[in-house]
């Protein structure tokens, strides 16, 4: 028995659906590669509806046509597909002008927000330029060797050699002005100590020669942060330094 | 048809004049129930109405196909199931039944050709497509063998198509 013999009478049972799910999957399987069942399971539908075409006879109560178009009407008048339509494109431009709106005026929000932003930073920008400049014009000066330098004392007094040395414990920051100071001896320089509060040993703090007006300035090297002075000495050592200071101290100051 | 798919309720009225008396027959003859049939008339009609797109004449004679879907819209009811989501796909029958008197004399020849197919043939076809029997229903209720239940059921069906192809 061929393929087709052995599912030829399947296929009236398959057209009435009649056959048991085993039998309809068999016979399904064997459909999807058989082009001449296909047409034989349309030709046996064909069949079928001449079979069913032999029922007509009675028509159909007056009251099932009118139930029909009534419910017709109404589904027209309650949920009809195609007035959805009309009413969903009526808005659709409205509600997309006003999402962009919204939009615009997040984004316009946003970016007012962030001008602002950017012009309290350009302001605090300027003000710290500002602050620079004025730090430099300053060190300008103070460093200048053009610069004249006056040490003002009492009346009729002596000119005395002065230094003043400002540092911040907190940042180890040093700076010492001098004035009126002698010129130190060929190969020799003056070097600055830092007396910690602590009372360990003096901390070198840098060398420096005063210029032909017996003037220096010396913007020190960082110290170590948090190291509270007690005072700053000055002593005469060897250009290249000293680890310790060398008798006798010249000039000392206590906060 | 393009008026039916425009929503047109008198393009509705205008099928459901055409057609509603194969559909109801059918119904009427699985269900033997009038009010059950109106239902299955209902149902099919308000279907057209929804997606009528699925009323596409490469599907066969409209008149056919509406009688192959009433008959089987109708073996649901019977069977108290959901109605199948699927429709009979094509049907191979392209002849006028649009119109009244045409049809009658098909319905007529259909009628002539059944009195004379064997009625052991006819009685097993009726059984499977207007009761919705199963070949094994048929045997137990006929007492034949499953085979002979299956080759009478094809034989009336190949002996209507040559009939009605003369």
């Amino acid at each position: 028995m061929s393929g087709h013999d052995q599912f030829a009478e399947d296929l009236a049972l398959y057209a009435m659906d009649t056959l048991k799910p085993a039998e309809k999957a068999a016979l399904e399987a064997h459909l999807g590669g058989c082009a001449e069942c296909r047409r034989e399971l349309e030709q046996l539908r064909g069949d079928l509806s001449l079979l069913a075409l032999s029922t007509e006879g009675p028509a159909p109560p007056v009251r099932s046509r009118q139930r029909l178009l009534a419910t017709i009407a109404g589904e027209r008048q309650s949920a009809p597909p195609e007035k959805s339509k009309p009413w969903a494109w009526f808005w659709l431009p409205s509600l997309a002008a006003a999402a962009m709106a919204l939009l615009a005026f997040v984004l316009w929000r946003q970016n007012q927000d962030l001008e602002h932003q950017v012009t309290a930073l350009q302001a605090k920008n300027a003000q710290t330029q500002g602050e620079l400049q004025k730090v430099r014009e300053v060190m300008s000066l103070l460093t200048s060797p053009a610069a004249q330098r006056f040490t003002l004392v009492a009346a009729n007094a002596k000119p005395q050699p002065q230094a003043k040395a400002v540092y911040m414990a907190s940042t180890g920051q040093f700076v010492l002005l001098a004035s009126n100071m002698e010129q130190a001896p060929a190969g020799k320089a003056y070097e600055v100590w830092l007396l910690p509060m602590s009372g360990e040993a003096p901390m070198p703090c840098g060398m420096f020669k005063p210029d032909g007006k017996g003037s220096a300035i010396m913007v020190g090297p960082g110290m170590r942060q948090g190291m509270e002075a007690k005072g700053f000495a000055i002593t005469m050592e060897d250009e290249a330094g000293s680890a310790v200071p060398t008798p006798p101290i010249l000039m000392a100051g206590t906060g | 048809m393009a008026a039916l798919r425009a929503g047109d309720e008198g393009a509705m009225a205008a099928l459901y004049d055409r057609y509603s008396s194969v559909v109801y027959g059918v119904a009427l003859r699985v269900l033997r129930d009038s009010a059950a049939a109106e239902d299955v008339l209902q149902d099919i009609f308000l279907q057209l109405w929804r997606n009528p797109g699925m009323f596409d004449a490469r599907r066969g004679a409209r008149g056919a196909w509406l009688a192959v879907v009433a008959r089987h819209r109708s073996i649901d009811a019977l069977r108290k199931q959901r109605p199948a989501d699927e429709l009979p796909e094509t049907v191979a029958v392209n002849m006028d039944l649009e119109h009244g008197a045409a049809r009658r004399r098909v319905v007529e020849k259909i009628r002539a050709i059944l009195q004379n197919v064997p009625q052991a043939q006819r009685s097993a076809l009726e059984m499977a497509f207007f009761e919705g029997m199963t070949h094994s229903e048929i045997a137990e209720k006929t007492g034949e063998p499953l085979g002979t239940v299956k080759t009478r059921i094809r034989t009336a069906l190949i002996t209507l198509r040559k009939a009605f192809a003369e």
